[in-house]
C-alpha cells in the first residue's frame, strides 16, 4: 500500500483526490495492515490473493475501474448491501460498495454533522471532504438507502457534492413492504439503465444472478469451514474476504476465493488450524465492520480466541442467502431479487426476530463459545436491540458479551481487558 | 514453599501481594505516578519471589517486561474476592478508572460481568474530580456527605458535565456536604442498576480504592439487597486475587 507508482499517482490526481491527505490515508492502512494481518502465524495460503489484493486496493483495482469507465462502463457505488449487485450488472455496470470504516477528516465533518453521529456516516462523509477515496470518485453514480435516520439525512448532505439516488427500504416485512420494495428495485432497476444505456434483459439479468450467487456460494464454502475445531482460518482473514467481496472483479474474486475454499477444507480434514484447538470461539453480531475496520477480531484474537463467525453485514448476511435461479422472465426474477433482499436482517426493521434466530443458531452451528455483540456507538437501532441479543443468547445458554464502540483506538486498552475476561470466563 | 507476587497495575496504583501458598506475607501500595511500569519494577526489584502475576491495565507491559504471568482484572478480583470471602455472590470493584461488576458462580468463576465504557463515569477519577470542584479532599467529602441530610439529584454521570452541575448547585448556595452526597448517591444508583444487569445476588465484596471511601460503603449497604462485605485490604484484592491464579504452566 505504500507501493505509490506514478502512474497511480496521475490516475489519483486526475479523480480529483487529494494526494497529501490520500498518501497519509494509505499510509495509514497500510501499517494497519501489517500490523494487524502480517504478524499472523500459519495463514493459509490462499490469502495470498486478499493480501495481493489489498496492496493494490487504491492502485490496481481503479485502474481497472477507470479503464472501464474509459471504455464507456459505468461505476455504480453502494453503501449497504440491500443495493441489489444483479440489476446494476445486467444493466451493464460494474458495482463497488465503498467501505467508510476508517476515521478521517472527522474535523471537517463535525463543522456540518453532529458530532455524536455513528462513525460509519461520519467516515463516508470524511471521505468525499477529504478527497481520498478513489472508489466514491470512480462512481458515475452512488446509491444510497433509507436503512437508518442518519444515513437518511447523511445523503441530503452528501447528494450535494455527488450523483446520488436514493432507494426507500421498508422497515417491517409485510407483504405490502414487499411490494413497494420490488417497486422500488424496478425503479433502481430504470435509473442504472439510464445511467449506462443498456436495457436489463432476461439473459443479463439470468446470468448477473448466478454470477453473483456464486461469488456467495465461494464465500459460504469459507464459512462453513470455520465451524471446525481448530478453525482453519482466522476471523480476521474471513472478514477481509467479505470486506473485499464488496468491490472486486465478480468472477477473479469467486475464483480466488473457491481455490481458498478448496485449500480451508483440506486444513480441516488434515486438522490443521490458526489457533490451537480449544482456543475459545467466538461469534461476532452486530453493526456492519467496512474495511479497514478490523478493530474487534484483532483485539480478540490477539488475546488468544478465534472468531468462528460474523452474523452481519459484512458476514453472513451478505452471503447465506441466494436469489433463486430459476426465474422464467424478467417479473419472476424482479421478485426473487426482492424477496431475497428483504429477507436480510439488519436492525432497522421491526420486528427483527429472524437477527435473534439467526445467531444462536450461527453460535450452536459455529461451536460458538461465546458471542460478541458489537454496536457502533450513536447506532440507534444495533444498540437497543443488543437487548434481545442478550436475552437471546442468554435463553439458549451461550454466554454473551455487549461492546459499544467506534473507529478510534483509545478504547482498545479497555475493550482488551473486557474481551480477556470473556474469553476466561467462557472456557 | 513458592513465593508468587501479585501485581494489580492500575491508573491510581499499583498493588502488589507477596503470597505463600494462600497465605499473605506481606502487602504494599504506591501511587501509579506517571511511569506504573517503574513503581511495579521497584517491587519487583526486591527478588522476593519465584513467581509474577501481574493484572490491571499494565499486564501486558508486566508480562514483558518480568516475564509475569497475565490475568484480566476480572478473573483476579473473582477469585481475591471469593477466596476472602467463599460465601460471596458478587464483586464490586470501583478503581481510579474502572467500575466493574461481577456475578460469582461457586468457587470463584465468572458468571457474568460488567465494566464501565470508555469514560471515568462512576469511578474514583470521578470524586476525585468532583471533591476539587466541591474544594474538598476525598475524605472531607466523604464525611461531609455521611453528615448530611435531605436530598439533591445530580443527573449528569459524565465527570465534565457533573463538574458543571455541581459548580451550578454551588452558586445556588446549596450545601457542600448535601451536594457531595448527590454525588456519591449518582454512582451508586449507577453501580447497583449494573450489579442487577450481570444478576448479581448474595453477599457482595465491595473492593477497590473507592471501597475505602466510607460515604460509598453507607450508600451501597443501603441499596444492595444482600450482604456488603469489605474485605480489611479493599485495594489490594485485585493484586490478591493475581497471586492466587499462579498456574504452573504459564498462565493464560
Amino acid at each position: 500500500m505504500s507501493d505509490t507508482k506514478v502512474d497511480y499517482r496521475k490516475m489519483w490526481s486526475e479523480l480529483g483526490l487529494n494526494l497529501e491527505a490520500h498518501d497519509a490515508l494509505l499510509g495509514a492502512v497500510g501499517s494497519l495492515y501489517g500490523a494487524t494481518y502480517l504478524t499472523q502465524e500459519n495463514r493459509p495460503e490462499g490469502m495470498g490473493y486478499l493480501d495481493f489484493v489489498m496492496t493494490e486496493v487504491h492502485g490496481l483495482r481503479i485502474k481497472e475501474l477507470d479503464d472501464f469507465r474509459k471504455a464507456g462502463g459505468k461505476v455504480v457505488g453502494t453503501f449497504c448491501l440491500y443495493v441489489p449487485e444483479e440489476i446494476i450488472r445486467a444493466a451493464g455496470g460494474w458495482c463497488v460498495g465503498l467501505c467508510a470504516g476508517a476515521e478521517f477528516a472527522y474535523d471537517e465533518v463535525e463543522r456540518i454533522m453532529p458530532r455524536n453521529t455513528c462513525s460509519l456516516i461520519k467516515s463516508f462523509v470524511g471521505f468525499k471532504l477529504a478527497k481520498v477515496c478513489p472508489y466514491m470518485e470512480e462512481s458515475d453514480l452512488i446509491i444510497g438507502e433509507t436503512t437508518c435516520d442518519g444515513k437518511k439525512k447523511a445523503y441530503e448532505i452528501f447528494g450535494e457534492m455527488h450523483n446520488v439516488y436514493v432507494m426507500e427500504l421498508p422497515q417491517m416485512k409485510r407483504d405490502k413492504d414487499l411490494a413497494m420494495w420490488r417497486s422500488e428495485i424496478v425503479d433502481l432497476m430504470h435509473k442504472v439503465e439510464d445511467l449506462t444505456g443498456k436495457k436489463v434483459g432476461v439473459e443479463s439479468l439470468r446470468a448477473s444472478i448466478k454470477e453473483v450467487n456464486d461469488k456467495r456460494r465461494a464465500l459460504q464454502r469459507i464459512a462453513a469451514t470455520r465451524a471446525a475445531d481448530p478453525a482453519p482460518i482466522s476471523g480476521k482473514d474471513a472478514l477481509l474476504a467479505t470486506q473485499v467481496a464488496f468491490y472486486d472483479d465478480v468472477p477473479r474474486f469467486t475464483q480466488s476465493m473457491n481455490a481458498l475454499a478448496d485449500e480451508l477444507e483440506k486444513r480441516v480434514a488434515d486438522g490443521v488450524g490458526v489457533a490451537p484447538k480449544g482456543a475459545p470461539r467466538i461469534l461476532i453480531t452486530g453493526t456492519p465492520m467496512a474495511l479497514p475496520n478490523w478493530k474487534l477480531h484483532d483485539i480478540v484474537e490477539k488475546a488468544g480466541g478465534v472468531v468462528v463467525g460474523e452474523e452481519m453485514c459484512t458476514g453472513s448476511r451478505y452471503y447465506e442467502s441466494l436469489v433463486k435461479e430459476d426465474g422464467s422472465d424478467l417479473d419472476a426474477m424482479i421478485d426473487d431479487i426482492a424477496e431475497k433482499y428483504l429477507d436480510i436482517n439488519c436492525a432497522c426493521f421491526t420486528p427483527n426476530q429472524g437477527r435473534l434466530d439467526d445467531v444462536v443458531r450461527m453460535a450452536k452451528d459455529l461451536k460458538a463459545d461465546g458471542v460478541i455483540d458489537y454496536s457502533l456507538q450513536y447506532c440507534n437501532a444495533y444498540q437497543i436491540e443488543s437487548e434481545h441479543v442478550e436475552r437471546a443468547c442468554r435463553d439458549a445458554g451461550v454466554p454473551v458479551l455487549s461492546i459499544d464502540t467506534d473507529y478510534s483506538m483509545e478504547d482498545v486498552g479497555q475493550l482488551s481487558t473486557r474481551v480477556e475476561a470473556f474469553l476466561e470466563m467462557v472456557k | 514453599m513458592r513465593r508468587v507476587l501479585g501485581l494489580d497495575i492500575g491508573s491510581r496504583s499499583v498493588d502488589a501481594v507477596w503470597l505463600e501458598g494462600t497465605t499473605v506475607v506481606d502487602a504494599a501500595v504506591a501511587d501509579s505516578g506517571f511511569d506504573p511500569a517503574s513503581v511495579a519494577a521497584a517491587f519487583v526489584g526486591r527478588g522476593d519471589h519465584d513467581l509474577i502475576v501481574a493484572t490491571g491495565y499494565g499486564r501486558r507491559v508486566a508480562g514483558e517486561s518480568f516475564g509475569a504471568q497475565v490475568v484480566t482484572e476480572i478473573k483476579a478480583y473473582a477469585v481475591g474476592a471469593s477466596a476472602l470471602f467463599p460465601q460471596a455472590g458478587a464483586v464490586l470493584d470501583i478503581g481510579g478508572q474502572d467500575t466493574k461488576a461481577i456475578s460469582l458462580l461457586a468457587g470463584g468463576r465468572v458468571a457474568d460481568f460488567e465494566m464501565n465504557d470508555k469514560c471515568a463515569a462512576g469511578t474514583g477519577k470521578f470524586l476525585e474530580v468532583m471533591a476539587r470542584a466541591l474544594g474538598f479532599s476525598l475524605e472531607e467529602m466523604a464525611a461531609h456527605s455521611l453528615a448530611a441530610t435531605g436530598d439533591v439529584q445530580i443527573s449528569s454521570m459524565c465527570t465534565v458535565f457533573a463538574e458543571s452541575e455541581v459548580t451550578g448547585l454551588v452558586h445556588r448556595g446549596v450545601d457542600r456536604g448535601l451536594i457531595a452526597r448527590g454525588l456519591h448517591e449518582s454512582i451508586v444508583r449507577r453501580t447497583i442498576s449494573t450489579l442487577k444487569r450481570v444478576g448479581a445476588t448474595g453477599p457482595l465484596v465491595f473492593a477497590g480504592g473507592v471501597a475505602r471511601n466510607p460515604a460509598m460503603v453507607a450508600l451501597v449497604r443501603e441499596s444492595y439487597a444482600g450482604d456488603v462485605l469489605v474485605p480489611v485490604d479493599a485495594q489490594t484484592v485485585g493484586a490478591y486475587g493475581a497471586a492466587l491464579s499462579a498456574s504452573n504452566d504459564g498462565g493464560l
